[in-house]
């Protein structure tokens, strides 16, 4: 029997309990915050192009923002890095990313009628909308928003009077992430209950598509780590608002002393660290769960070592707990334990490259369908491996300090994290999208905006890797007023062409995602021939996902090109045949 | 409420102690961390904290007994109502220990405050703030025992409040016992 009851437009659209509902609010609220946060870095890099010049941009900025002159003001500069920074690695690539599509995928692929409390799932969108809304109006405050990187390290984050943004800006700041916390808690403990208990009969662990272990695994790390954030935070509550000296020692501000004494810097990036590599993994994962779904469907071919994937996606989830301090060899670690770092890292690249392996073994020789949701797993596969090999030059302590605070660091985590997350979720959305709305997007434009996106985005960060390594800090409003950068500058106006072409190609998605939704062509139940269970639910949405009985498994996910079968895919609802061995 | 629904919600609350958990471990780390750098009071422990551990065991003990109860169908009234007492009983105790702790100079914040002060009112206050959801979910059991809804195959809200009782008094106990000895 199926929970669909009468839903008035407000229970349906607004205070959504429907897991699929709830996904739709994530990703598009995550849209709409990942063209913000685009438009920042299009603000920026145009600042970087033309040092001090005014720019037809800056328009779009509160008016305070840009001086006389017509030039963006540099503490806005650094306000906008910062906004940037937040708003893709916690709104985007965390909310928007495991938010629509643990919330989206859970159920459907493990057979549940929703989460194991609906209410609490609208809650976590709930907090995580005000939470967008506190950090959106922190962006109009006198001051400006938080301008001392997304790391908030103090002191700029922990004296109100440090710089503009280090006031009631800042103060949002906190405000807003802790809310975020709050939401993604209340996410990750339903997404851990709802895979652990409500799995259909038949779902064995061992059957589960490769997408729900992956978020599964999100979902702890989440609900390890930020916690700890949450903590990190509150000494830096005590230290701006009540006068504490957590992370404050010995400053100076306009000649005079302030009392705080023996507090500690380092204390807070050990703290904020120890979330802020685990975040890494809860964005990367979701990613490559996704991607291992899409390229299985679109090789037609059964994921290659099934069982060493979710291996190495635990040892992955596992790893990401003990390396932090690789964030951290600038600080004065002690050596031998920033070598002890080092050697945790590397052993990351293990199950990384077994991933990729894995990844490379089922597009063997398969029977490629080059959807555009495929295009986009694939690129995310090429975007890990080409950020993965800077990551063994980061990784090292010994290397690391030569580069550290680069854009050779800028370079190495967009690819690595940030690519390869964009394109495992835009791969996503290309993918369920049918199962979304019912309708199926424009493939030509799907080819067009993939294969734009794809050379702008290296276009971008490609050469910055040139320009770490020719010494060129992160952060810097300019670099003009130091020489030895002076013939750097063609090589920042060619990342700012491509950032701005590749602004412009994502309205080829977005006109794509919009229009599709009212005039693409309907899609049928099972549009890419899928073997999981989300694609045996009616076109139609209902709440409770199955009209009738739920579905019985009887196969795991991945029984494409069975030798003896009629066709290359089998539904997991399709009991074994006779003397039929299972995978 | 199904069996699958009642397991689900059981594990909701564990995942949740689980998250607590790292939140403390947090700070606790940090004082390690802090504690090593030097520039550290040295103070004794007020003995009123002493008292609020006892207080704290002795309302589990409570709790354990009450779950007996509900076994042989006898009324948990009495045993919820002393439990929620001693709590709040608890959080006074907290309150004359910062008292005391002013008494002897040791500040939260300000000139002459010291981190390792800071940090203990940090720790206790944050322990206090998630006692009093705790408070909270007694008080919601109590009405509930009063209403004579437990039954002995239906106690779940005694469950989740109870076992969140036991876990705040097992947190309070290692957070005594580290900030007395380390």
């Amino acid at each position: 029997m199926s929970d669909h009851h009468k839903e008035t437009f407000i229970t349906k659209y607004i205070f959504s309990m429907d897991h699929k509902m709830i996904a739709k609010q994530f990703l598009i609220t995550g849209m709409l915050m990942a063209v913000l946060g685009m438009l920042m870095s299009a603000v920026f890099r145009v600042q970087l192009a033309n040092p001090g010049e005014s720019s037809i941009l800056y328009h779009l900025l509160p008016g305070t923002w840009v001086n006389e002159m017509g030039a963006l003001n540099p503490d806005k500069y650094l306000a906008l890095v910062t906004m940037h920074g937040t708003i893709l690695v916690f709104w985007v690539l965390t909310a928007g990313l495991s938010g629509t599509f643990a919330n989206f995928l859970i159920p459907l692929q493990i057979g549940a009628r929703d989460m194991a409390s609906g209410f609490l799932n609208m809650l976590s969108y709930w907090f995580f909308f005000i939470a967008t809304v506190v950090l959106i109006s922190s962006i109009y405050v006198q001051g400006g928003p938080a301008s001392g990187g997304w790391t908030i390290y103090p002191p700029l984050s922990a004296l109100p009077q440090a710089i503009p943004g280090s006031g009631t800006g800042m103060t949002l700041w906190l405000v807003s992430i802790t809310l975020f916390v709050v939401g993604s808690l209340l996410g990750g403990l339903n997404y851990i209950v709802t895979i652990l208990n409500l799995r259909t009969k038949g779902m064995s662990m061992k059957r589960l598509p490769l997408t729900v272990w992956a978020l599964l695994v999100t979902a702890i790390l989440g609900v390890l780590s930020f916690p700890v954030l949450l903590s990190c935070g509150l000494l830096l509550i005590f230290d701006r608002s009540f006068g504490t000296s957590f992370y404050l020692s010995d400053i100076i501000v306009g000649g005079e002393m302030l009392h705080n004494m023996g507090g500690s810097p380092v204390l807070f990036e050990h703290l904020f660290w120890f979330l802020g590599h685990p975040e890494v993994y809860i964005i990367l994962l979701p990613a490559l769960g996704i991607i291992s779904e899409v390229i299985s469907v679109n090789a037609r071919k059964p994921i290659f070592g099934y069982k060493a994937m979710v291996v190495s996606i635990l040892v992955i989830g596992f790893l990401s707990f003990i390396v932090w301090g690789h964030h951290m060899f600038m600080t004065g670690m002690n050596p031998f334990l920033g070598s002890v770092f080092t050697f945790t890292t590397l052993l990351i690249a293990i199950p990384s490259a077994v991933k990729v392996f894995n990844y490379l073994a089922t597009l063997w020789r398969a029977n490629i369908r080059f959807t555009p949701a495929m295009l986009f797993a694939i690129a995310g596969v090429s975007a890990f491996i080409t950020g993965g090999l800077t990551g063994l030059i980061l990784g090292d302590s010994a290397l690391d300090i030569n580069v550290h605070d680069t854009y050779f660091v800028v370079g190495h985590f967009h690819i690595v994290m940030g690519l390869s997350a964009i394109y495992g979720m835009l791969a996503g959305v290309y993918h369920w999208f049918p199962k979304m709305y019912g309708k199926m997007m424009n493939k030509n434009l799907g080819y067009l905006h993939f294969w734009t996106t794809f050379i702008c985005a290296y276009g971008v960060f490609f050469p910055m890797h040139f320009l770490g390594l020719a010494g060129l800090p992160r952060r810097y409003y300019t670099n003009t007023a130091f020489p030895m950068f002076d013939g750097l500058s063609d090589i920042n106006d060619i990342i700012t062409f491509f950032a701005l072409a590749g602004a412009v190609a994502q309205t080829i998605f977005l006109f794509n995602f919009f229009y599709s939704i009212f005039k693409g062509t309907k899609a049928s139940k099972n549009p890419w021939k899928s073997n999981s269970l989300e694609w045996t639910t009616p076109i139609e949405r209902i709440h409770g996902n199955w009209p009738g009985e739920l579905p019985t498994v009887h196969r795991w996910a991945y029984d494409y090109s069975k030798p003896g079968a009629e066709e290359d895919y089998i539904l997991q609802t399709e009991p074994l045949k006779e003397r039929e061995i299972e995978h | 409420m199904n069996l699958i629904k009642k397991k689900s919600l059981k594990q909701l609350l564990w995942i949740g102690i689980g998250a607590i958990v790292m939140f403390f471990a947090g700070l606790t780390s940090a004082y390690i961390v802090r504690k090593a750098e030097g520039n550290w009071l040295e103070f004794i422990l007020p003995d009123w904290f002493l008292y609020s551990t006892v207080t704290i065991v002795f309302s589990s003990i409570l709790l354990i007994v009450a779950r007996s109860y509900i076994n042989q169908e006898k009324s948990i009234v009495r045993l919820v109502l002393t439990t929620l007492i001693l709590g709040i009983l608890f959080s006074y105790f907290q309150f004359r220990g910062w008292q005391e702790l002013i008494i002897q100079g040791v500040f939260l914040t300000g000139i002459g405050s010291n981190v390792a002060g800071s940090f203990l009112y940090v720790i206790t206050l944050s322990h206090l703030v998630h006692l009093l959801g705790g408070l909270i979910a007694l008080l919601v059991t109590l009405i509930n025992a009063i209403r004579g809804k437990y039954t002995s195959n239906n106690y779940l809200g005694f469950e989740l409040a109870s076992n969140y009782w036991h876990f705040l008094g097992l947190l309070w106990v290692y957070l005594f016992f580290f900030l007395k000895f380390f």
